[in-house]
């Protein structure tokens, strides 16, 4: 392990090359090479384009309903008797999630290069039925890469993708969850690379990938480090948020990764226990490698080939990690800890029961977490936790646990 | 850089022979089979051996390469058993050259280091890494020092600008990959290759091989056209997972890559001078 990095400004990565210190990069074959150049010289000119930006933030507002509000969940405070517990509501928009964000921004980029089919892979389906959402909205073609294991616990999703007009391709290689689905749709990538634009779900691939899906979900930090200081007239003690490729944790950590008197913590999937060896946390257990294009964080065995994960949770479900996690962890500004299936199960009730809110499974994980971590600090203080999602894609899931048949 | 892979296409080129590089997975379909195979293929014409690394994620591969690399995974084929296979096989052939080729985790997981000295000592002539395009070769410094060759991929994507960075570090030979899909696919256009062959070796006298899609004696003839080489993968790769033995997976080498061997050597030689 290297010493802690040495970091002035966060919001200075990643580099040219795409890199977060020894993180992230292109790691990808030599076709894909051209456009993902082609890609990061149009989003470096679109980001700083007063237009797009105009349009992007437009779309926030009156298609997904930005900003989101920061709900002070004092009920479930008060039943965990520590800190105050603080929900950034991203499954109060528009499809339930803070996917949409990206997927806005990404499939604007989409149009300004002229390429009229989108593919995208899928693990929960929040990212497919994102995806799908803004090609029916903008009249583009679309195909969602999705897991057989994923579509088997997500149905719901599949079918909301459906009826959007997508097509939902089910990935049967290798462990059939969304590693899997990444892969199937790079090799669509490859192989229609001249008309298709690739939509990303979360922070990781290769570079512009991790800096443009982040810069897409920065809104929720921009918007809650505001709003903290408007309602609360301080910001948090700690923010928190799930992490499994990490898009709406970096979203909601971006804004205060300078800001060194907040505390930040991402709350990896434990599965069935870190001994178990049966979960998705490779911040916590894995070691640095390559993997879908850029270097972070993986759980792989000692010959480098990348293990099967497991979490109750398909959104988490994904072996690596955004890169930009990855120099979060080395650096020492945020740290990653593991939240099992149980844990998240009985935040998902108690939430449910305390303020009437039902948590996807993913941000069941960051509200465990939070109770965690409230638990251990004093009632006047603040903890900010991301609520990334909405739970009713989870019904079905959490009824068969316990052993209800709907 | 590696003069085992410079030397054979000196050789070809004297020749006015087509080189002819079968891919195999190490450790697929019968870990114990490898080497005898390598034998094989080199006794039914193959100059060059491209030895695929297994990996669990292969984004560019085809389902025949994917579910070949499971079997060898399965079959705990990892980077120590294909460096032992490889010094086995220059026990009895000291001049084919060997390339791995894979994906970069294996070799990340192993150590850089660590690699280049066993790999070399192995006997082990270069690397073609599909994931680690030009801007980041650097990663790899510790190999190139060894003596390993980097063998780069060129695609029909590829930019001049691109190209031009390319031929600048390539070594050994550059593997150009003859439409933009996944190997296995049927896509070849031998028109279209040809004009990016010649395209390639302007201004360069680095070999070139064609791969991707290459299939059968009438495929490899098409590509061969401008090229120094082709590479045949998915196709064998095909043919050898249906063999249950060694004998089986020997006899279906032999059967598959011969009749390739020769159409292209009806293509080379003065009879080919004459023509061009």
């Amino acid at each position: 392990m290297q010493a802690a990095i040495q970091v002035d400004d966060f919001h200075a990565y990643p580099d040219a090359q795409g890199r977060f210190g020894n993180f992230g990069g292109v790691f990808m074959p030599e076709t894909l090479m051209p456009p993902l150049q082609e890609l990061t010289a149009a989003y470096h000119q679109l980001r700083e384009d007063p237009g797009f930006i105009a349009e992007f933030e437009r779309d926030l507002k009156h298609y997904v309903g930005r900003p989101s509000p920061i709900y002070h969940a004092e009920r479930l405070s008060r039943e965990t008797g520590g800190a105050q517990i603080l929900l950034k509501r991203e499954d109060l928009n528009h499809t339930g999630a803070h996917k949409i964000n990206n997927t806005i921004g990404q499939a604007l980029v989409a149009r300004r290069m002229g390429k009229r089919r989108i593919i995208a892979e899928t693990g929960a389906g929040q990212h497919g039925v994102a995806t799908a959402t803004v090609c029916a909205r903008f009249g583009l073609q679309c195909v969602v890469y999705m897991g057989a294991v994923d579509i088997e616990r997500q149905k719901i999703n599949v079918y909301r993708m459906k009826l959007l007009g997508a097509e939902v391709v089910p990935v049967v290689s290798g462990s059939q969850t969304l590693k899997d689905a990444l892969n199937e749709a790079m090799r669509d990538w490859v192989t229609n690379v001249a008309d298709t634009f690739y939509i990303i779900g979360t922070v990781a691939g290769p570079h512009p990938y991790p800096m443009m899906v982040r810069d897409f979900n920065a809104v929720v930090g921009r918007e809650a480090r505001a709003q903290m200081l408007a309602q609360f007239g301080r910001l948090p003690h700690v923010l928190t948020a799930c992490v499994g490729g990490g898009s709406n944790a970096i979203g909601l950590f971006h804004a205060f990764l300078n800001d060194p008197e907040v505390a930040i913590v991402g709350a990896e999937a434990a599965g069935e226990g870190m001994a178990s060896g049966r979960h998705a946390a490779s911040l916590s257990a894995g070691r640095p490698g390559v993997l879908h294009g850029n270097r972070t964080y993986v759980l792989c065995d000692d010959h480098g080939q990348i293990i099967e994960t497991h979490s109750i949770s398909a959104g988490l479900d994904y072996p690596g990690v955004g890169p930009e996690h990855a120099f979060l962890k080395d650096s020492g500004r945020a740290s990653y800890v593991g939240v099992t299936d149980e844990e998240a199960m009985s935040a998902f009730h108690l939430l449910a029961r305390t303020e009437g809110i039902l948590a996807a499974l993913e941000s069941s994980h960051a509200v465990a977490q939070a109770i965690k971590l409230a638990r251990e600090m004093p009632k006047d203080q603040l903890i900010l936790c991301n609520l990334s999602g909405r739970g009713d894609k989870d019904v079905h899931t959490i009824a068969a646990r316990e052993g209800i048949a709907l | 850089m590696s003069a085992r892979i410079e030397k054979r296409f000196a050789e070809l080129r004297a020749r006015q022979r087509k080189g002819l590089i079968p891919f195999i997975t190490a450790g697929d379909p019968l870990p114990d089979a490898t080497v005898a195979i390598m034998h094989a293929l080199v006794d039914e014409g193959a100059d060059l051996i491209e030895l695929g690394v297994p990996y669990s994620d292969p984004v560019a591969d085809g389902p025949t390469i994917q579910h070949s690399s499971e079997r060898a995974i399965a079959r705990g084929v990892g980077i120590e058993k294909i460096l032992g296979w490889v010094r086995e096989f220059r026990e009895r052939d000291a001049q084919t050259p060997i390339v791995l080729m894979g994906y970069l985790n294996p070799l990340e997981i192993y150590g850089y280091r660590r690699f280049a000295s066993e790999a070399r000592d192995a006997g082990v002539d270069g690397v073609l890494l599909v994931d680690l395009p030009v801007e980041e070769s650097a990663t790899i410094a510790e190999l190139r020092e060894a003596g390993l060759s980097q063998v780069f991929l060129v695609a029909p994507t590829t930019t001049e600008q691109r190209l031009a960075a390319i031929r600048e570090q390539a070594q050994g030979f550059i593997y150009y990959v003859s439409f933009a899909g996944i190997t296995g696919a049927d896509q070849l256009d031998p028109v279209a290759v040809r004009q990016r062959v010649e395209l390639i070796k302007q201004g360069s006298d680095i070999p070139v091989a064609v791969g991707f899609g290459v299939r059968d004696a009438a495929s490899a003839v098409a590509v061969a056209e401008r090229a120094d080489a082709v590479v045949i993968g998915s196709a064998l790769v095909a043919q050898i997972a249906k063999s249950t033995d060694s004998e089986a997976a020997l006899a279906a080498v032999g059967g598959f890559l011969a009749p390739i061997r020769t159409a292209l050597d009806s293509k080379s030689g003065p009879e080919r001078r004459a023509a061009l």
